[in-house]
């Protein structure tokens, strides 16, 4: 029986972190894991903080992931990486933007940004590859597309065989962005092949 | 082989009901329910499916459907249930012609709700039946199966998912829908018509019904033994705590899987109780099975080791029950900044809250439910406390009264918005305007059902079959109470100038005062488009750091290094609320072009 793997993503309400769980899901299935994908929509897409759950292997019961569990954690923002940092596995590693957006406590000036964060999440001890998929995202014309960008630099860490993760791409994007995300995955595929 | 899909416990419910040859479905939205009928409407050219104003009017759609001969549904989450209890309760003396489901989306842990009751309780006292899965591919079955099982035993069932099930997705097999010949329909008042003689006769024969079903329960192929020779410890579980269970015990433990919660199997249980030498009851919130269990005689471990309160993991039953320490993780020393969910950049609400907090020594602010509900925290601490949907207008009738018992002079204010209005605020109104309540009733109508993910409601011009429908109109709506025309203001919630106006008349009057405030939701697609490109710019020579812009706590403006800006101008959309906060023209308004 092959080892349950789980991947967090987590961001904030509206970066996209569902559109990429949905498309990384299907891939998995298509590998022929057993896949279960867990979130909690609803107040939090109202720019809190959002969590996307994915287990994978043989056979899959609970969906969530609980502290310590995380084989991977995707941060579409640099602040979500930290709060989450307990839910990762001894040994686990971090994909993360360093994006930072400010919730409303630091706009107001009642907490710090914690910018420091990178340094300190590599000072604790995992790997912790950083991908700025937004600012590449934005670069090609779309900061939406950060989601794609993140997705093809996973699919490159993970070293996942090959589904036609472009065709599942394709198969869930609007259509009218269609080369923008395809360019967008690649661009995420290659950049995580550098670092 | 049939194709598979992933899917969330809420499309498998759909999709299990197209199989099964549903043909009218209704619903009002609320979350973790809401996406059944959204995906119900990707087969409406086999199923009618229609937003109903709440869940008691959705209920009842389903209830005339059933009677009629057509298999239906109606979806809600937990509260809803609340509403819907009425005509729940009766047709289940009355039962069936063709099967009924009636879905309850439960939220232990509160993810979005303002509270987690567990209506489970309800199948017993209603005196339905109930299936509880515990993944997508059992919603997708049991919803099926709980068409048949309705008509052959005449009940209603309770088809009772939670949050964990709803939202998570899972692989699922697809079937071919099953063609349902719609039952004939034929008069029978003697089973249908609830006076109190057919009441008396049918709550009989609905004992005797719930008897032979307890003995169905038994033999129910959604009832099954998980043996482990060897292990002494049984776990008795059903819907995600059953998954949990699976996932702490593995091969270790022996479970009583159980789909047919309501009426519970006796026999199996305590076949089970029998066989192991220690049971263990794993649930979320109430202690409905262990309480069953325990009056069975069967000795069990459940509440006083498992939280009552919340939703359960893996790593709870497993603390809980094996006092097994969390796994070894990473440690850093400092926190992430707080980041609760916030009113959009653009949000209309964001201008009533302002307003309001303009006004709090004059003024006692009651919410409800919907986005609004953001608006209760610092800065605009926008009201005092929220009960239910619609309790925003009626509440503050009752508040008024012993505001002046107590010689309190502020007036009480009430909010819902549009769709709430319509789900149960039109009744509070009607109750404000004949009892001549001294309050300021508010109604923020921002043209969609937004907290949600904005569904239609019956001021939209759609359904949800993407048919074009008549508008109600909210205006006329209130008119028609017949409130005086000088007691009723229609203002953008935007314009500061306009929105103090109508408070101040509010609280000038003694008696009911209306303020309708009129702005669309800024994520409505049309309204995007529309303000695609625009966005506010803040000249750093003329600001002069007097902070009045961060006031709003809109998440598109900063304060940095002792300057205000604007950091996202993506989501900002020129809403122009900023502008009027400050007093040295240092905010414009530009548009590039996209």
């Amino acid at each position: 029986m092959s080892e349950v793997k789980c991947i967090l993503l987590v961001g904030v309400g509206g970066q996209g972190t569902i559109l990429m769980s949905k498309i990384l899901s299907i891939g998995l299935m298509e590998m022929g894991f057993d896949v279960k994908m867990s979130e909690i929509h609803g107040m939090s897409q109202r720019g809190g903080s959002v969590t996307t759950q994915i287990k994978y292997g043989d056979k899959i019961f609970a969906p969530n992931i609980g502290a310590g569990e995380a084989d991977v954690i995707v941060a579409f923002e640099k602040a979500e990486a930290l709060r989450t940092l307990p839910y990762l596995k001894k040994g686990g590693r971090i994909i993360m933007d360093d994006r930072e957006i400010f919730p409303t406590s630091v706009l107001t000036g009642v907490q710090e940004y914690p910018h420091n964060t990178v340094e300190l999440l590599k000072a604790a001890g995992p790997k912790v590859t950083v991908v700025p998929a937004a600012e590449i995202a934005q670069k090609l014309g779309n900061i939406r597309v950060q989601n794609i960008v993140l997705l093809g630099a996973l699919i490159q860490e993970l070293d996942l065989p090959d589904v036609n993760w472009k065709r599942l791409v394709s198969g869930n994007v609007p259509q009218k962005a269609l080369e923008l995300n395809l360019v967008a995955f690649e661009k995420g595929r290659s950049i995580a092949m550098c670092v | 082989m049939m194709p598979k899909q992933i899917m969330s416990g809420d499309e498998a419910i759909a999709r299990g009901a197209y199989e099964a040859g549903c043909s009218v479905a209704a619903a009002y939205p609320g979350t973790p329910s809401t996406e059944i009928l959204e995906n119900m409407a990707l087969y409406k050219n086999e199923i009618y499916c229609q937003w109903a104003c709440n869940e008691k009017v959705a209920t009842e759609i389903a209830c005339g459907a059933s009677i009629g001969g057509a298999r239906s549904l109606a979806a809600m989450k937990h509260v809803g249930m609340n509403v819907a209890t009425d005509p729940i309760f009766s047709i289940g003396y009355a039962g069936v012609n063709g099967g009924m489901v009636i879905v309850t989306a439960d939220d232990p842990g509160c993810h979005s709700s303002q509270n987690e009751q567990d209506n489970r309780n309800y199948a017993p006292h209603a005196k339905i039946a109930m299936l509880e899965p515990s993944d997508s591919q059992e919603c997708k079955d049991y919803t099926a199966m709980a068409f048949e099982l309705s008509e052959r035993f005449d009940t209603p069932i309770l088809l009772r998912v939670t949050t964990r099930v709803c939202h998570s997705k899972s692989v699922v097999e697809l079937k071919e829908r099953q063609q349902v010949e719609v039952k004939p329909y034929r008069r029978q008042t003697e089973k249908y018509a609830m006076l109190p003689a057919t009441a008396r006769r049918r709550h009989l024969m609905r004992e005797q019904l719930l008897q032979k079903m307890e003995e169905y329960s038994n033999q129910c192929p959604l009832n099954r033994f998980e043996w482990n020779e060897g292990s002494k410890i049984g776990v008795i579980s059903s819907g995600i705590s059953y998954q949990h269970s699976r996932e702490v015990f593995g091969d270790s433990a022996s479970y009583l899987k159980l789909g047919l919660t309501y009426p519970l199997p006796g026999k199996m249980i305590e076949e089970f109780g029998r066989r192991c030498e220690t049971i263990y009851v794993v649930e979320e919130n109430d202690p409905y099975l262990e309480n069953a269990v325990r009056a069975l005689g069967i000795p069990c471990i459940g509440k006083e080791k498992i939280p009552i309160c919340g939703e359960l993991n893996a790593q709870i039953v497993r603390e809980a029950l094996l006092n097994a320490p969390p796994p070894d993780a990473y440690q850093v020393d400092t926190k992430a900044p707080v980041r609760p969910p916030v009113l959009c950049a653009g949000c209309p609400h964001r201008g009533f809250f302002y307003t309001i907090s303009k006004n709090l020594s004059k003024i006692v602010p009651v919410g409800d439910i919907g986005c609004y509900s953001l608006g209760v925290d610092a800065p605009f601490n926008g009201f005092d406390f929220s009960i239910c949907m619609g309790a925003g207008l009626s509440a503050i009738i009752g508040l008024s009264k012993a505001l002046e018992l107590q010689g309190d002079s502020r007036k009480a204010l009430g909010m819902l918005g549009d769709s709430t209005f319509f789900h149960s605020g039109i009744t509070s109104l009607i109750d404000i305007v004949t009892s001549e309540a001294n309050v300021i009733a508010c109604i923020l109508d921002n043209s969609i059902t937004a907290m949600t993910g904005h569904q239609d409601n019956p001021g939209t011009t759609k359904n949800l079959m993407g048919l074009p429908s008549p508008a109600i109109d909210l205006d006329m709506v209130v008119r028609s109470t017949g409130i005086a025309k000088d007691r009723v203001r229609i203002v953008n919630p935007l314009d500061v100038t306009a929105m103090l106006a109508a408070i101040a008349d509010g609280i000038a009057v003694k008696g009911p005062f209306v303020i309708i405030t009129k702005s669309p939701c800024i994520l409505i697609k049309e309204v995007a488009r529309a303000n695609a490109g625009k966005h506010c710019e803040i000249d750093a020579e003329k600001c002069k750091s007097c902070k009045m812009c961060v006031k709003i706590a809109c998440p598109s403006l900063a304060y940095i290094d002792n300057k205000a800006t604007i950091v996202d101008p993506v989501n900002c959309n020129a809403c122009g609320l900023c502008l009027q906060m400050c007093k040295f023209d240092a905010i414009k308004k530009v548009e590039v072009s996209i």
